[in-house]
């Protein structure tokens, strides 16, 4: 989906931990600002409906858009939902179904194997905090993810489906959700450069060992929280328990 | 050569920004002597270039307003409890085939057909009623007379003559006069009609993308043309980038599209607003029938319809929003539909961008200029100066950067004259009308 080399900023030539690690919170700061614009999406959506005739277009766009996060979101294993349940929101229900229709373009670039993966610098502290390797990472059409229950460790307050999102959004008033979107660090104009993949001068190198393990990362656990501390803050107020 | 101001601009509703008096499509007629406007309010307004003078050579002729009129009203649709706006989304003229004009104009859900006429005179000295139209008592008529027609002052009257509704269930978006002149075609999001000028309680419809299960629709389509010769040939875009080329005589229901026009994706410019800046706004074809223009959120392309594979110009309307697409989306701006024209001879296109400029690109030349519509840059007679967006590094003294442009002056609707290089430019609740200057 992404520009390879484009999507991860890139945080230099470092190989040591802080380096590592600095990827990793750059990554989950990736995966929080996709998880941000599906958010927003899914409020277009709603407020699509709550409109008297809303332009159909547009809609139509806007689910499309959120059709292809939650894609890029079950490719990256970060996508692990219980069935929604049945609800009146028939068109949304149908979106989760939808078949995996593409690979993420870092996917599909095939093994460019970088400078920093097979040392045991990069791979140890990564691998401790997050032990999902690519080669678990989902790979069959949706409907069995969503049968299946897995033992997956992972499953942090990223998880969830898109009726608990759909209910976290729609419990809020309009200032409530000001204020969920004004906790986020980011703002938006960081969203964009990252989302649009518009990072200038992007280096591959140093990156491409992270993003062939982070890609398979569901996201951030339990024991990760303590090392990304204030980014996980954020994440729960995003995602409401 | 200079395009210069002609104290162009007339504003409908004073200084007040009225929302009904938002412009919502401008266009020409065939001969360019008649510039229809349509508003937010249903309403239509008709200017009329002034005859040019002999004592005054250097003079062009001004446009004033010739006619103004009501053509739709806002409707309640108590089926689904939803009002039907009276918006007016396109107009398009019929070629002049008497004394008077024939336009369309349409809403989202009805068309309606209008004869603008003239009425100079009008008789006098009835036998039966007065001056006043009072009867006389017959008894006192002792003489009989022929009643004449006399001279009076100039009356623009518009009528309804057909009004073509029920018959879309989404939002009309582009309306087309055929080139036999009796036929025209309606489009919605997913269906296209095609109408006989004279029937209207019937259409035949053409194109139908609906899927029988709408949780399946991820396509629509957005904007639709007639062929300008070949009566039997009509292309349709959508928000997916695509353009489908059809001829009525293949089948009746044109599901099948004789050619299909659509750019392979860049790899490397691929987000997640992908498809949605891909999503096409407005499609022309040219005077000549050979090539089709298409707007899309960023570019305007022009592609030749032998070869389907890919657009043979590309041109950059406002790149350096292309960093921006996120904060576009979120305020909702990357949805807005911008209109694109060609000029008289298929040499020069023109297409809207924000902080109410506008582009235009000389496809021979391969040169472009900004310009911008605005009051305070439109003295009487005074050339428009070249606008420049800076991207980045140091801001020269003329020009503006990106985060300083205003999302809300939007240019989505210009009109290019048939055969002179006079332009209109729709500002929000502005008319601007740009003449060439003569020497």
């Amino acid at each position: 989906m992404f520009a390879r080399g484009l999507k991860r900023k890139c945080v230099g030539h470092e190989e040591d931990v802080e380096g590592a690690l600095a990827g990793l919170k750059t990554v989950s700061s990736y995966s929080l600002q996709r998880q941000s614009l599906l958010d927003m999406s899914l409020v277009k959506l709603q407020l699509c409906h709550m409109l008297v005739e809303p332009n159909l277009c547009r809609s139509v766009l806007i689910a499309n858009t959120v059709r292809q996060i939650q894609e890029e979101m079950t490719q990256d294993g970060t996508w692990c939902a219980v069935a929604p349940q049945a609800a009146g929101r028939a068109p949304l229900d149908r979106l989760v179904s939808t078949e995996i229709l593409c690979r993420a373009a870092w996917e599909q670039e095939g093994a460019h194997p970088a400078p920093g993966l097979g040392n045991g610098h990069t791979q140890g502290p990564v691998s401790d905090l997050c032990p999902v390797t690519s080669a678990q990472a989902p790979r069959h059409p949706q409907s069995s993810v969503w049968e299946m229950d897995g033992p997956r460790e992972n499953r942090g307050s990223f998880h969830k489906s898109l009726d608990q999102i759909f209910e976290t959004l729609e419990t809020k008033n309009p200032s409530c959700m000001e204020e969920l979107f004004s906790d986020v660090d980011s703002p938006y104009y960081d969203l964009d450069t990252v989302l649009t993949g518009m990072m200038a001068g992007a280096r591959p190198g140093p990156c491409e060992g992270l993003e062939g393990l982070a890609a398979a990362t569901p996201g951030p656990s339990s024991s990760c929280k303590s090392d990304l501390g204030e980014l996980d803050h954020v994440v729960e107020i995003l995602v409401e328990t | 050569s200079t395009l210069g101001g002609r104290d162009g601009r007339i504003t409908r509703s004073g200084d007040r920004d009225h929302p009904a008096d938002i412009i919502s499509t401008v266009e020409f007629n065939h001969t360019g002597e008649l510039l229809a406007t349509g508003d937010k309010g249903g309403r239509v307004v008709i200017f009329q270039r002034e005859q040019e003078s002999k004592n005054q050579v250097h003079r062009r002729g001004e446009y004033n307003v010739y006619s103004t009129f009501q053509s739709h009203e806002p409707e309640f649709d108590y089926l689904k409890s939803l009002e039907i706006e009276e918006k007016i989304n396109k107009i398009r003229w019929l070629p002049q085939q008497n004394a008077a004009y024939f336009l369309l104009s349409t809403n989202d859900k009805t068309v309606k057909l209008w004869k603008v006429s003239e009425r100079d005179k009008r008789p006098e000295g009835y036998n039966l009623k007065d001056e006043e139209g009072r009867l006389r008592d017959p008894a006192t008529i002792t003489t009989l007379r022929v009643p004449v027609l006399r001279p009076m002052d100039l009356m623009v009257e518009a009528t309804p003559r057909r009004v073509f509704a029920n018959a879309h269930t989404y939002h009309i978006n582009s309306i087309s006069v055929n080139s036999d002149y009796e036929t025209y075609m309606s489009a919605d999001d997913l269906r296209i009609n095609l109408w006989n000028f004279e029937i209207t309680n019937q259409s035949f419809n053409i194109v139908d993308i609906k899927p029988a299960n709408m949780e399946e629709l991820t396509e629509v389509i957005t904007a639709a043309e007639f062929h300008p010769h070949h009566c039997n040939t009509f292309v349709y875009s959508s928000s997916k980038g695509t353009i489908r080329l059809c001829d009525m005589r293949a089948s009746a229901l044109c599901d099948r599209h004789t050619k299909f026009f659509e750019e392979p994706e860049d790899p490397s410019n691929r987000s997640f607003f992908s498809e949605i800046i891909s999503s096409i706004s407005d499609v022309k074809f040219s005077h000549s029938g050979r090539y089709i223009m298409t707007r899309d959120y960023l570019t305007v392309k022009v592609w030749d319809l032998n070869m389907e594979n890919r657009p043979i110009e590309t041109y950059q309307v406002h790149d350096y929003l292309r960093s921006k697409l996120c904060s576009l989306y979120e305020n909702d701006c990357i949805f807005d539909k911008f209109e694109c024209v060609w000029n008289g001879s298929d040499s020069v296109i023109m297409t809207g961008s924000y902080n109410n400029f506008f582009r235009m690109f000389d496809r021979n030349t391969k040169r472009d200029v900004t310009l911008e519509a605005s009051r305070e840059n439109s003295k009487p007679r005074a050339i428009l100066k070249p606008r420049k967006v800076c991207v980045g590094g140091k801001r020269r003294k003329d020009e503006i950067s990106v985060d300083s442009l205003d999302f809300s002056k939007k240019i989505l609707h210009t009109a290019w004259h048939p055969s002179e290089n006079i332009i209109a430019v729709a500002a929000t609740n502005n008319l601007y009308i740009f003449q060439d200057k003569v020497n």
